[in-house]
């Protein structure tokens, strides 16, 4: 299944078929990564990031490097042309001609899609604003498959700020688009899922989506808990963010009720919403999902730059 | 009673909800035409109760879609030797470039001019339009 040079903005410039091939094949190179070794060798990826990031950007790099590749770019924004106004059109027209294939994050929302009207090579969003976050959906779909089996007929609950969480946008949309899988969306009301989101699912998918301000109320019945950190970043008002940081916190107490294979997922960093106590209980795999994360970005630079099918 | 004559040639923009027909004179700057032109406030009308009118004696490229935008009950006529040639009738605008901004500030378009919003018309009832950057709803206000 050829993806050669198409970009990778939004998860629904995949076709399922297509996600569920990259996932497919992100989960052969865990279970066999040095058969890929060198498999981008003399390629260059190039990362853009205007804005802060640890993990993401380090997973783009680990895994440019485990298919023999090169990196370069730049990680703070001050440090580059942007400063001095250069505009994000050019920056691209000049970065597509350094590196094979371009990965950016951006704290405007339509920012990679502005990007990739513009780059010759394949681009992808590594994030925007509060907007998507499609690898962590490429992450978060090959989690649910190596843990569950199978992406269908689960009840996912998402547990947190709904509002500004990119991952639960994109993820929660891709999700949709799975066979009989029904949502619980936990948030307080300030931060619920936005409106076209709400009406885009509604009005294109046939889900389920119950929406609830308590974690205790729905936790026995949920085969994936995606809890997601209060992000201080996006919130334009202090005092607001101090009222909902602390709003929901997993414990062991409350991992009491749950399912025995609940999957505890969080697209991290981790704050204070799950508790230091609950790392060690079987059922949660945020870290693994960290580290799939790896293999997934590695299955889609490999496609995108046509070293795969 | 006050009369306006009709026109010979050029464009009639009727059935404009009353109170919004100097709005559209100020979008289509018909102030500055050098042609005759006339607005008419709260006439009496049988399908609106009341309604204003704006009569262009010259041929002009109407922008439909803003029209479609600020009043859909309206209806343009074109005339040629004092008749009705052609009614059109107008629309919500299914898409619309250019004639407003996204109001999401965290949206790439207010800040960067090479990220020309398309707005797509969400289903809503409500004349809510879909940023093609951020994804965002943006009402249409006049």
């Amino acid at each position: 299944m050829p993806l050669i040079n198409r970009n990778f903005v939004d998860p629904s410039d995949f076709t399922l078929d297509e996600l569920k091939h990259v996932v497919n094949l992100g989960l052969k190179m865990y279970d066999n990564p040095m058969k890929y070794a060198d498999t981008c060798k003399g390629k260059i990826l190039g990362t853009l990031f205007y804005e802060p990031s640890t993990r993401t950007r380090l997973s783009f790099e680990s895994a440019m490097l485990r298919l023999g590749g090169t990196i370069l770019g730049f990680s703070d924004a001050n440090t580059t042309s942007a400063k001095k106004g250069e505009s994000i059109a050019d920056t691209v027209r000049v970065l597509d001609d350094y590196a094979d294939i371009l990965v950016m994050r951006h704290p405007r929302e339509g920012a990679p899609k502005l990007a990739s009207q513009y780059s010759s090579v394949p681009l992808v969003n590594a994030g925007d604003g509060g907007h998507q976050h499609p690898t962590q959906t490429l992450t978060d779909l090959t989690t649910i498959q190596y843990y569950k089996g199978a992406v269908k007929n689960l009840k996912v609950a998402f547990c947190g700020d709904l509002l500004f969480g990119r991952t639960v946008h994109s993820l929660l949309k891709t999700l949709s688009r799975f066979p009989n899988i029904e949502f619980t969306l936990i948030s307080p009301p300030e931060l619920r899922i936005p409106n076209h989101l709400k009406i885009d699912i509604a009005s294109n998918f046939n889900v389920k989506i119950l929406e609830t301000e308590s974690l205790e109320g729905c936790i026995s019945t949920l085969d994936v808990l995606y809890m997601t950190r209060i992000q201080k970043e996006r919130f334009f008002n202090e005092e607001e963010y101090l009222k909902l940081r602390d709003v929901y916190i997993l414990d062991q107490n409350k991992l009491t009720h749950a399912k025995d294979d609940l999957l505890i997922m969080h697209p991290l960093p981790r704050v204070n919403e799950i508790s230091y106590d609950v790392d060690n209980d079987p059922r949660s795999k945020y870290f693994d999902q960290a580290k799939l994360g790896v293999y997934a970005r590695m299955a889609l630079i490999s496609l995108l730059l046509g070293v795969c099918e | 009673m006050l009369e306006v004559t009709g026109i010979k040639r050029g464009i009639v923009i009727d059935h404009i909800s009353s109170g919004k027909g100097l709005k559209i004179f100020q979008k289509l700057n018909l102030d500055k035409m050098n042609t005759p032109v006339v607005l008419l406030i709260n006439v009496s009308s049988n399908r609106l109760g009341r309604k204003d009118i704006i009569k262009i004696q010259e041929h002009i490229d109407v922008d439909l879609t803003m029209l479609g935008l600020i009043d859909q009950n309206i209806t343009v006529n074109i005339i040629e030797d004092e008749k009705i040639v052609e009614k059109v009738k107008i629309n919500i605008p299914k898409k619309v470039i250019g004639l407003f901004t996204c109001k999401n500030p965290r949206c790439i378009t207010t800040i960067d001019e090479c990220a020309k919003p398309e707005f797509t018309l969400i289903p809503n009832g409500k004349i809510q339009y879909q940023c093609s950057y951020c994804e965002e709803l943006t009402e249409y206000k006049l």
